[in-house]
């Protein structure tokens, strides 16, 4: 198969307008030495072919585990005409609106997504994605030490520790200075932050809810590492956002999370979407694209790609990153799902989360041997210390057709009984009662 | 059209959730608690359909409009590979599946696609082995950045420079120096290839690399692109490839023959997986053989029993550069297409692409300034220098060709060409296509000699004229905010 429309006619008279004896002859300047040493890709197959072979892979995946493993990546419901809306070919076949005036449709529709994304985190300036969580983190903290010329970083281990570690990979060449506070009861330990706070810290970075699912009101840290001239990050997860406290609420300067949660499947990893929102003094400092409202020569409303100085293609090594893309069709996702929600929807799925978040605890903690961790408060995600080995408590559970949650052994030394447990608006009370009882019946 | 918040009404609802089949439980201490809702708008569910159904009709896109961006490679996407990334399982597994006891046999479907795209894509280009994460080409840009630093560092060497040619891509710069590189930059000659003597003159033992996009962004295949390969590793600095040209040279020749050591793919451009206003995208980095052991965690294997597995011990590896396994939703994507073009697919694209794009330089180049006359790859770069002495500047032939009907090639860009248009038909466009297309671009030379003022202020015919793009630079409104509605 092939989706090219030559006729063997268009092909004559096309290179006789070129000039060209053969089709060969159009690769006259790749020397006959650089032909490929070995081409051995498999013949073409139909459509149909391809579609079942994709399709038998498919079923080789497990679609029918319950699931209850969270980890920052969650198994919302999405509703059909979020799918609808990103399937019109006039979005998902668009590239970066370069040119505005026939790109409107997609300028609007980021211009709405920044919007959204200001409103939930309260902070000023959103920039119009990024690739994902983790990466929106890095430039984060890399606005941070541009902005303060510093490069001690000091960073909550409450963090997702799939972030942290992306932001040791991403800084291995340059000379940032990390420091790891580790977490007391859950919550971000106040004493031993505020001890490595001085005037050499570029950013504070915390995280809420944090990776074992525990809420806290940053407000006081945040006051502190403003003192230092520092900056304060906050990494969250938007569908808490209808209920919790927001960053702006607390006075970070930089909220980022990741923005699966909000329409957009998990996929195996992805693609996923970075948000990121800051206060408006450093949006210049704010990697990637950025959509802003102008008028047309007529004085009409339209919307363009702006503050563009600041962007690879025009500054080169100079430029605040070197992003050249967003991910647009999954920041119009979350857009289209936000708005559909509406606000009374948002609060209303964070209080579904919340809810059956909390009904799993109190029934988990009828299980005799399992303690449910309840020193912090907790919005979709807790944690459980089980009477044995958690990595063998969830293959067992795998086998009963539930993904029970994340064994913390895996990154956490000393935790390998702690299990973490995350309960979205698509499990059902039954669902709960049966990870219940399957659960008592594997310890 | 209205903002979606200007179109609010309170006590609409376009989703809801249902009575909580738990009860409600203690509420949580108000401190945690948000003081003032975010302000969304509350709408039914066909309001917002509506709306963002209306918004797409304001687009080009490939489906609707004949789309020569160059650089960007906009050629038709596949709707089968939509319907593949549909199945639910694909779709519906949780990443953290594989990394769970007993749960990696469960997504064997998923790792069998990771580890069989990495395969084909090594074969197409010459290269080892494949890392399947980076997110986008700029991200596969940073990692291969990292990744010869690593492989540096590894072997003692001590280096601080990246040369790139003028011509590159911004993103090849800028990645370098986020990685923590300075950059050296070489001209293009007057032959519109990289100045070789100055290349030879920068290049020494302090070089990490040289990143070479090739086909250039000019579209030009440099002939002696083997010997800048082998002047560098004769320094022992690596080769970079900027695979964001590879659509041009698929089954004629490889980066990996050729002597790249690094790479990426921008799977979007080479394997047309839909890049939707912007992305998401997807760019996995190649390696040759010397640097497979630095290569992201975790990797894809293949056990002898014929099962999947991530290996994540690896002691060199630069580490961690996405969450997971990449954009795998891409990536699926691509390897549905890779299968059905299979080798002569692959390669009937690049020769028609390649195709299309001379023919439109062999009809344009009497109208317009061909700033290096030879042969072409798969895009051409104009340079509008006569229109402009006329006041037609590359922008406004931008502009008129919207009100034609036709999404503009890419306009200024390579920086070095002044004026520059930078035309890529792509291999999916038919003759008619392109003739109707040409038409329009010899009815602007001639406009710009008779009449220059009919382009200059085009679009008349769309939604909004000429956006004032200084006024949103200098008074920016980048947010939605209550009181302005």
């Amino acid at each position: 198969m092939s989706y090219t429309p030559h006729t063997q006619e268009d092909i004559k008279q096309m290179l006789s307008a070129i000039g060209a004896k053969s089709i060969d002859d159009l690769f006259q300047d790749i020397p006959a030495a650089l032909a490929p040493k070995s081409f051995n890709i498999p013949a073409p197959k139909s459509e149909f072919v391809v579609t079942q072979i994709l399709h038998k892979l498919s079923l080789k995946n497990a679609t029918n585990l319950v699931n209850f493993v969270g980890g920052g990546f969650y198994d919302h419901f999405i509703p059909a005409s979020v799918e609808a809306i990103v399937s019109r070919p006039e979005f998902y076949t668009a590239y970066t609106p370069y040119q505005p005036e026939c790109s409107q449709g997609w300028l609007q529709a980021i211009y709405e997504y920044q919007s959204i994304i200001c409103q939930l985190t309260a902070l000023d300036v959103s920039n119009a994605s990024l690739y994902d969580g983790g990466t929106a983190l890095f430039e984060a903290m890399m606005i941070a030490i541009r902005q303060t010329g510093r490069k001690k970083i000091i960073l909550d281990s409450g963090v997702n520790l799939i972030y942290r570690t992306m932001l040791y990979t991403y800084t291995k060449n340059l000379s940032v200075e990390f420091i790891e506070i580790p977490v007391a009861h859950g919550q971000s330990s106040r004493e031993e932050l505020v001890k490595y706070l001085d005037d050499k810290t570029a950013a504070v970075i915390l995280q809420n809810p944090n990776f074992f699912g525990a809420i806290d009101d940053h407000t006081d840290i945040v006051e502190k590492v403003h003192k230092f001239g520092a900056l304060a990050i906050a990494s969250v997860y938007p569908v808490s956002l209808g209920m919790l406290k927001s960053p702006g609420e607390m006075g970070f300067d930089i909220a980022t999370g990741e923005g699966q949660s909000l329409g957009i499947p998990l996929f195996f990893g992805g693609p996923y979407l970075g948000f990121m929102a800051v206060k408006s003094q450093l949006v210049r400092q704010m990697p990637g694209r950025i959509v802003g409202a102008t008028v047309d020569s007529d004085g009409k409303r339209g919307f363009v790609l702006t503050l563009q100085t600041r962007e690879q293609h025009i500054r080169r090594q100079k430029a605040t990153s070197n992003i050249c893309s967003n991910e647009a069709l999954c920041a119009l996702r979350a857009a289209v799902f936000v708005s559909l929600l509406g606000r009374e929807g948002l609060k209303e799925l964070a209080e579904h989360n919340y809810s059956k978040a909390e009904f799993a605890k109190e029934q988990l903690s009828r299980i005799s041997g399992v303690q449910v961790k309840r020193s912090s408060p907790t919005f979709n995600e807790f944690t459980v210390l089980l009477p044995k080995g958690a990595d063998e408590v969830v293959h067992r559970m795998i086998d009963k057709g539930f993904a029970c949650g994340f064994p913390l052994g895996r990154f956490y030394k000393g935790m390998d009984n702690y299990l973490l447990i995350a309960v979205t608006e698509k499990r059902t009370k039954e669902e709960i009662r049966r990870l219940v009882d399957s659960l008592e019946a594997v310890l | 059209m209205k903002l979606i918040f200007e179109k609010h009404k309170e006590g609409r609802r376009g989703f809801l959730y249902g009575k909580c089949d738990v009860d409600k439980p203690k509420p949580l201490a108000e401190k945690y608690c948000r003081k003032t809702q975010a302000h969304l708008a509350s709408l039914s569910e066909l309001d917002v359909v509506r709306h963002y159904t209306n918004m797409s009709r304001f687009n080009f896109s490939v489906d609707t409009h004949f789309y020569p961006l160059g650089s960007c490679t906009m050629k038709y996407n596949p709707k089968f590979c939509e319907r593949i990334a549909s199945f639910e399982g694909f779709s519906g597994v949780h990443p953290l599946l594989p990394q769970l006891s007993g749960g990696g046999m469960l997504a064997q479907g998923s790792l069998e696609v990771l580890y069989e795209t990495e395969k084909l894509l090594c074969e197409i280009t010459g290269m080892k082995a494949f890392s399947m994460q980076p997110l986008a080409g700029a991200h596969g840009e940073l990692t291969g950045v990292m990744l010869i630093a690593a492989y540096h560092k590894d072997k003692g060497n001590r280096r601080k420079y990246i040369i790139v040619p003028d011509s590159s891509h911004g993103t090849n710069p800028s990645s370098a120096a986020i990685a923590g590189y300075e950059i050296k930059v070489i001209p293009t000659g007057l032959d519109g290839y990289m100045d070789l003597d100055e290349y030879k003159k920068q290049l020494n033992n302090e070089v990490a690399a040289v990143m070479l996009t090739c086909p250039d962004t000019l579209g030009i295949f440099n002939p002696r692109i083997k010997e800048i390969a082998d002047l560098a590793h004769k320094c022992a600095a690596l080769m970079y490839y900027d695979g964001a040209n590879l659509n041009a040279m698929l089954g004629k020749a490889r980066p990996g023959d050729i002597g790249f050591d690094v790479m990426h793919i921008n799977l979007h451009k080479t394997f047309a997986t839909p890049h939707g206003g912007g992305g998401p995208g997807a760019g996995p980095v190649g390696v040759s053989e010397k640097l497979v052991e630095f290569l992201p965690i975790s990797r894809i294997k293949k056990r002898d029993d014929g099962t999947y597995a991530l290996d994540y011990h690896q002691q060199k590896s630069i580490g961690y550069i996405a969450p997971f396994y990449g954009n795998f939703g891409v990536i699926l994507k691509a390897y549905a297409y890779i299968l059905v073009l299979g080798k002569e697919g692959l390669i009937k694209a690049t020769e028609m692409a390649v195709l299309n794009a001379n023919y439109c330089q062999a009809i344009l180049k009497d109208y317009y300034e061909l700033p290096f006359d030879k042969r072409c790859m798969h895009e051409c770069v104009f340079s509008a220098v006569r229109q402009a002495k006329n006041g037609v500047a590359a922008l406004d032939i931008a502009k008129y060709l919207i009100d034609k009907g036709y999404h503009p090639p890419t306009i200024y860009f390579p920086l070095i060409v002044k004026e520059a248009l930078m035309i890529e038909p792509t291999e999916t466009e038919s003759k008619e296509t392109i003739d109707a297309f040409i038409e329009v671009m010899i009815e602007i030379a001639h406009l710009a000699q008779e009449n220059p003022t009919a382009v200059n202020c085009a679009p008349v015919n769309m939604p909004i004229k000429r956006l004032d793009e200084v006024r949103a630079a200098r008074q920016p409104d980048l947010c939605w905010k209550e009181e302005s509605s």
